[in-house]
């Protein structure tokens, strides 16, 4: 790639994230570095299927109406993805700092978008607000589509909104409600609100899986 | 009340959530006196809820004295009743709530019910001198990666479906595999698992944060139905499958809270291959990795005598009427002043 100026600007679990110069563009380098600690085989398998996916995914995400970062380069044998770097701020961060009703019409728009991904049938696999940058001209980018994958069915979507709504119970407790509200009224916008409704029941049967659910049937 | 001979105070914990009935005595600056533990090993195939609570009441005064005797106090000792109060099996927790409610009104002392899984995180906080980590914990009947922020242990990411214990353990009854004494299902596979070489292809699934074993074990089974691969290569590819799965949850949440400890405990932390690892991925996120010693990371009822503890300290007691078992109770529900 040869000489450029090259910045660590984030080392995620999964991958790290470098800050570049690619060819006059500000650009974002997507590296899957290996896991030492699983099987070489299995490890490739896992950060190949990834980096082949990840572009996809967010293709078609964009042609759904969704804004994701443009593909620009796809090393597989790297497991490196160049895309174009956005300019914005974490939803993550951005809903501890706003006022209610900012938080509320920002669900919404991230509601809507859930909507149109599901709507194209795509699942992102990976919904929390730290995937989420909001730009100045206030345009919401999606990003990390590693987990994501195909699907148009209940199941898939289900989950998908229940991870984000786990992520929001983990890091944003306080207004996690409001803010799950607000994302599913937006989301029914979309899909109707015979399928959010379908989808709430769906999330609440997930959530009544797992083993240690205070609601589920026969307790108590 | 106080000890007049040594100025301290004691509480004694009650564990019964599964398969262990256990009794543990712990002074309220966290020193363990007494952790016996009596495991109910069915003849054959998983815990029978019912079997396992009838074996939880033919034990307990033989644990009760036991933990008595080792811990060289009298019943007139204790301060704090303290018992495991969910989430597991009813039968089960119902044996043990009755014997603190018991023992509590008897010896007219406070009850203090406590959450299972706070136990386990605050019983290898305390016996590895860990502050504030990423807790993996593994084991039959739990899958949850938690860290403490604002009040609550949050969880980051646990099994969409079952537990990776039971993930395990099932494979093992499936194969015909029978435990014994100091010899679990976890530990068979573990041992088979070291014999394997060949990774068997096997469904890989992390959504977000959360697992799901079900169809890794459903896969597992049915090509140990059909016979084609040796048990030693179905055990490493089953092993490495899962604990892949769970160490790379584990890095998402170090990642995102940016703690610098991960303490791995629950039944399954007693794996070797596991620990590998989990410790791997500390290291390359600079994190401290603790293991809690196996007494400590099984099922046990020091972890409840402590966390009982620091419970009363903080103020909290349960009374009798509110004693109920708590089948499902999340620990995410519960607060810990006690954490800061």
């Amino acid at each position: 790639m040869g000489e450029m100026k090259t910045f660590l600007m984030k080392k995620g679990a999964e991958a790290s994230l470098y800050l570049s110069d690619w060819h006059g563009r500000k650009v974002v380098l997507k590296k899957r570095l290996a896991k030492k600690y699983r099987p070489k085989i299995l490890d490739e398998q896992i950060r190949i299927y990834r980096t082949i996916h990840e572009p996809q995914l967010m293709h078609e995400a964009k042609r759904a109406g969704v804004p994701t970062p443009t593909i620009f380069l796809v090393d597989i044998k790297n497991a490196t993805i160049i895309m174009e770097f956005i300019e914005g701020k974490q939803v993550k961060q951005l809903l501890s700092e706003t006022s209610k009703g900012e938080r509320e019409s920002l669900c919404l728009k991230i509601g809507k978008l859930i909507g149109r991904l599901h709507e194209n049938g795509i699942i992102h696999g990976d919904l929390t607000t730290s995937n989420m940058i909001l730009t100045r001209e206030g345009k919401i980018f999606f990003v990390d589509f590693g987990l994501g994958e195909k699907s148009k069915e209940l199941e898939a979507r289900g989950v998908d909104l229940h991870l984000m709504k786990r992520a929001l119970q983990s890091t944003h407790f306080r207004f996690a409600e409001e803010c799950f509200n607000a994302i599913i009224r937006g989301y029914a916008k979309v899909m109707g609100s015979e399928t959010a409704k379908n989808i709430l029941e769906k999330i609440r049967e997930i959530e009544q899986r797992g083993r240690y659910v205070a609601e589920r049937k026969g307790e108590l | 009340m106080k000890n007049k001979k040594t100025g301290e105070y004691y509480c004694l914990g009650i564990e019964s959530t599964a398969d262990d009935f256990s009794i543990g005595i712990s002074t309220f600056k966290g020193e363990i006196l007494a952790n016996i533990i009596s495991a109910y090993i069915p003849e054959k195939g998983g815990i029978h809820p019912r079997e396992a609570a009838r074996h939880h009441a033919e034990v307990a005064s033989q644990v009760l004295e036991e933990a008595f005797r080792k811990s060289g106090l009298k019943p007139r000792d204790l301060l704090v009743i303290a018992f495991s109060q969910g989430p597991g099996l009813g039968p089960c927790l119902r044996t043990g709530a009755t014997v603190a409610r018991a023992l509590a009104s008897y010896l007219n002392l406070p009850l203090v019910g406590v959450n299972h899984c706070i136990a386990h995180i605050e019983i290898g906080k305390l016996t590895k001198r860990v502050k504030d980590p990423v807790t993996l914990y593994v084991s039959g009947g739990n899958t949850i990666v938690s860290a403490f922020d604002l009040g609550r242990y949050r969880v980051f990411g646990e099994t969409l479906d079952i537990a990776l214990g039971n993930c395990l353990d099932s494979f093992a009854i499936e194969a015909g595999l029978r435990q014994s004494h100091g010899m679990p299902f976890g530990a068979m596979v573990e041992k088979l698992a070291r014999k394997g070489k060949k990774l068997i292809p096997l469904p890989y699934t992390v959504k977000g944060m959360d697992t799901s074993f079900s169809g890794l074990l459903t896969a597992a089974v049915n090509l140990l139905k059909k016979g084609e691969h040796k048990l030693e290569d179905l055990c490493y590819s089953l092993q490495e499958t899962a604990f892949s799965m769970v160490t790379e949850v584990t890095e998402r949440a170090l990642a995102h809270t940016e703690k610098k400890e991960v303490l791995l405990t629950g039944g399954v932390a007693a794996n070797k291959r596991l620990q590998s690892m989990v410790e791997a991925i500390a290291e390359e996120h600079n994190a401290k990795f603790c293991v809690v010693p196996s007494e400590f990371a099984v099922d046990n009822g020091a972890m409840i005598a402590w966390t009982g503890v620091l419970a009363y300290k903080s103020g909290l007691v349960t009374p009798i009427e509110k004693s109920f078992v708590k089948l499902k109770w999340r620990l995410d529900e519960v607060e810990v002043p006690w954490v800061k």
